[in-house]
């Protein structure tokens, strides 16, 4: 199967791999898997008190297409408030990579990590 | 028909490798294209295609994890095909705590441990599973299968490495 030019970028040229101190307060870890191909991803947001994302690191254990898409979400979530993050749809995702039918699961595993993250961070955050 | 109604098996997890072996080789005797060499065309079509669906049967329920799928498939939990995601977030830990310490896999040694370990691990869920299916506990069955195909996950890319270290 061909992957898209973007997706062969992202996958050559990762941004943001890495993860930050999930004990931090300002730090939200989304942890989210696909069984149907086993494939792992953490991202991790750093968000300051005014409920902007500074920053997100992400390390994905799995095929191209799911590096890809995790490696774009970090990109697109820096800057925005975390309700504009909890907006964004995996349809996006998989638009801006032209992902294939059979990776469209890859995208829903971004948008499942970033909302993953923001309940983890409402959680640590509701006290 | 479906798979276990075909091999004149009960719909059942457990089940006799060799009893499922014996009884496919003996259907595929019945059913073999050759057999039906003289016969019409219609005839031939319908062997190639009962052959094909033996073929299907018997692979679904050789192994344990796409036999539980399937089994839970009969049912009425779809999970071949699903998109929903997992979001355990202990059981996900330690998935990447398996793919780093895959990573630093770089000889017989720590392959084998690796490959004993982790065939440990699954021995445990597909017991846990085995009870979760004999109770009709189907929900617990299924997420207990997606756990599984993490791990059998992983134990492709054991392989994988075993592979380039040959």
């Amino acid at each position: 199967m061909a992957y898209s030019e973007k997706v062969i970028d992202h996958y050559e040229n990762p941004r943001n791999v890495g993860a930050f101190d999930k004990n931090d307060p300002s730090i939200a870890t989304g942890m989210v898997g696909a069984p149907a191909c086993g494939d792992v991803m953490k991202l991790q947001l750093k968000i300051n008190d005014d409920g902007i994302i500074e920053d997100a690191k992400f390390k994905t254990y799995g095929c191209g297409s799911a590096i890809a898409s995790s490696s774009l979400v970090t990109e697109w979530v820096k800057g925005k408030s975390i309700d504009e993050a909890s907006q964004l749809k995996n349809t996006q995702i998989a638009e801006e990579l032209a992902l294939p039918p059979v990776k469209i699961h890859c995208s829903i595993l971004a948008e499942d990590a970033i909302k993953a993250a923001i309940a983890d961070y409402k959680t640590k955050h509701a006290k | 028909m479906n798979h276990f109604e075909l091999f004149n098996l009960p719909a059942a997890f457990q089940l006799d490798a060799a009893e499922l072996q014996q009884r496919y080789r003996k259907l595929q005797q019945t059913m073999h294209p050759d057999r039906f060499a003289n016969g019409s065309e219609r005839d031939k079509l319908l062997a190639v295609q009962r052959t094909a669906q033996l073929n299907d049967a018997y692979q679904t329920l050789r192994s344990p994890l796409s036999r539980a799928e399937y089994l839970l498939e009969l049912r009425g939990i779809e999970l071949a095909h699903e998109q929903t995601t997992l979001q355990d977030p202990e059981f996900l830990m330690a998935q990447m705590e398996w793919r780093e310490r895959i990573e630093e896999v770089d000889d017989w040694e720590s392959l084998d441990a690796a490959y004993k370990d982790l065939q440990e691990q699954m021995r445990d869920l597909q017991a846990e599973l085995e009870g979760f299916l004999a109770e009709d506990a189907n929900d617990d069955a299924a997420i207990t299968v997606r756990k599984l195909k993490f791990m059998h996950k992983l134990h492709h890319e054991l392989e994988r490495i075993e592979e380039q270290m040959e």
